[in-house]
């Protein structure tokens, strides 16, 4: 009897997971499972490259700065601050909670950015 | 003396000295080095290939200084490797003035990242400038990781608050303005609340025909607020200054020559010690511009600043490194 019990959660296992490689959740489970995705925005001619960046929660999102001249990537809620990057220097940061993360360069806080986590 | 007629203002619609014609003029020649007096109101311009024309009353005042700017020391990139070597050519010039400067103002980016072996450097290489009292205002390259509480216990001893100060200086009142701290989101340079009841408060005695300096990093006028090349709440500042005659106001950050006369104000930044910027929108960003080797000291430079006692004149003249 317990035999088959066994049997019956391994088969219905099996079908659950049969059933998710069409419908893709199969990769979420995944993911949750791996290290976070990384994401990278390009800190180019003043301005962050994609300006708008949209990644799933668990996301580490990594800045490079391409510039000649330093930059910071500040929250403007007070979330994230890096410190300041000089040219090729990078700051990550993981999105662990679903929502909208406006950020600025503190130096030239005409450069102003958002990652959206969902 | 005759050529200099053809210089001097041809049309004055707004019955403040300064016609188009005259004010593009001084503009043109403010790249390559202009002299522009202003006498009781009225501004003159001439090119600098003529101030041997000049009779010394003209050219030189009771009272000379220096500005220098944004020397970015430790910046080591292709638009200029050797931000020292220009630093001291830059002292070179300031020694070689025919009046010799009493003090330098430093109108900020002394350091390019905040690091104390910068400010070090620039100490060391501005000792061997004639004029000894320097007087600085900080960039954001200044106060970069800490709020600037180095740049403070460095240059700040004895301002308020974030750094502001005033002087006087043989009857010529020196206000020095911090506008690169609490930068918000999406704006520009910002002087605060704190630092405008301050100002309000230390021009409110003076006489009206007590000649005003303003220094600060940041114009203080809107010369492209796209890139950021202009202060918030700058109009406050300015609203306090109308009841003087003559307002001078020396900036620094976009490392390019530009001047405005607007009234009573006149507004001029001065180049760098370090590299050229771009003219607004030229470029696809303010970052620095590279020009052939041969011809970088010819893109930076200094301001010489000379005052006349008695006749509200305030000469401004830009020399490059060349």
């Amino acid at each position: 009897m317990r035999r088959s019990v066994c049997i019956a959660v391994l088969t219905t296992t099996l079908l659950f997971g049969a059933g998710t490689i069409t419908t893709g959740p199969k990769n979420v489970l995944a993911s949750a499972q791996q290290k976070p995705e990384t994401t990278e925005v390009k800190i180019d001619n003043f301005s962050f490259g994609p300006a708008t960046l949209t990644v799933p929660v668990g996301t580490s999102v990594t800045w490079t700065n391409r510039d000649d001249i330093p930059h910071t990537v500040v929250s403007t809620d007070g979330v994230f601050k890096s410190k300041v990057l000089d040219t090729d220097e990078k700051f990550s940061f993981t999105f662990s909670k679903a929502g909208t993360y406006p950020y600025f360069c503190s130096i030239h806080p005409k450069m102003t950015g958002k990652v959206v986590v969902q | 003396m005759a050529g200099k007629v053809k210089d001097e203002i041809l049309y004055d619609h707004n019955h403040d000295g300064i016609d188009r014609r005259g004010f593009l003029k001084c503009m043109a020649w403010a790249g390559t080095g202009a002299l522009c007096v202003m006498s009781g109101g009225v501004l003159k311009s001439y090119s600098l290939s003529r101030l041997p024309e000049l009779s010394a009353k003209d050219a030189m005042g009771e009272l000379s200084f220096v500005q220098i700017s944004d020397s970015h020391m430790g910046f080591n990139k292709p638009a200029n490797p050797d931000v020292a070597g220009t630093l001291k050519a830059a002292v070179d010039k300031i020694n070689g003035l025919s009046a010799a400067p009493e003090f330098m103002l430093h109108t900020g980016d002394i350091s390019h990242l905040s690091k104390p072996e910068e400010f070090d450097t620039v100490d060391q290489i501005l000792k061997g400038a004639k004029p000894q009292d320097v007087f600085y205002v900080p960039g954001e390259h200044d106060v970069l990781n800490d709020d600037g509480k180095q740049f403070l216990e460095r240059y700040g001893k004895g301002t308020k608050g974030g750094g502001w100060y005033s002087f006087d200086k043989k009857g010529a009142h020196f206000i020095g303005l911090v506008n690169v701290m609490n930068l918000k989101a999406g704006g520009l340079g910002t002087l605060g609340h704190e630092q405008l009841e301050w100002l309000e408060d230390d021009v409110k005695h003076l006489k009206h025909s007590t000649p005003i300096v303003v220094f600060a990093h940041i114009p203080l006028w809107s010369v492209y607020p796209e890139w950021g090349w202009g202060t918030e709440d700058s109009a406050q500042a300015l609203a306090y200054m109308k009841k003087f005659g003559s307002v001078t106001v020396l900036n620094g950050h976009i490392h390019q020559v530009m001047q405005k006369v607007e009234g009573n104000v006149t507004f001029h930044t001065a180049c760098s010690t370090a590299f050229p910027q771009p003219q607004p929108g030229k470029a696809d960003s303010p970052g620095p511009m590279k020009v052939p080797a041969e011809q970088l000291k010819s893109v930076l430079g200094i301001t010489d600043v000379n005052y006349v006692q008695g006749q509200h004149a305030l000469a401004v003249v830009d020399s490059t490194l060349a």
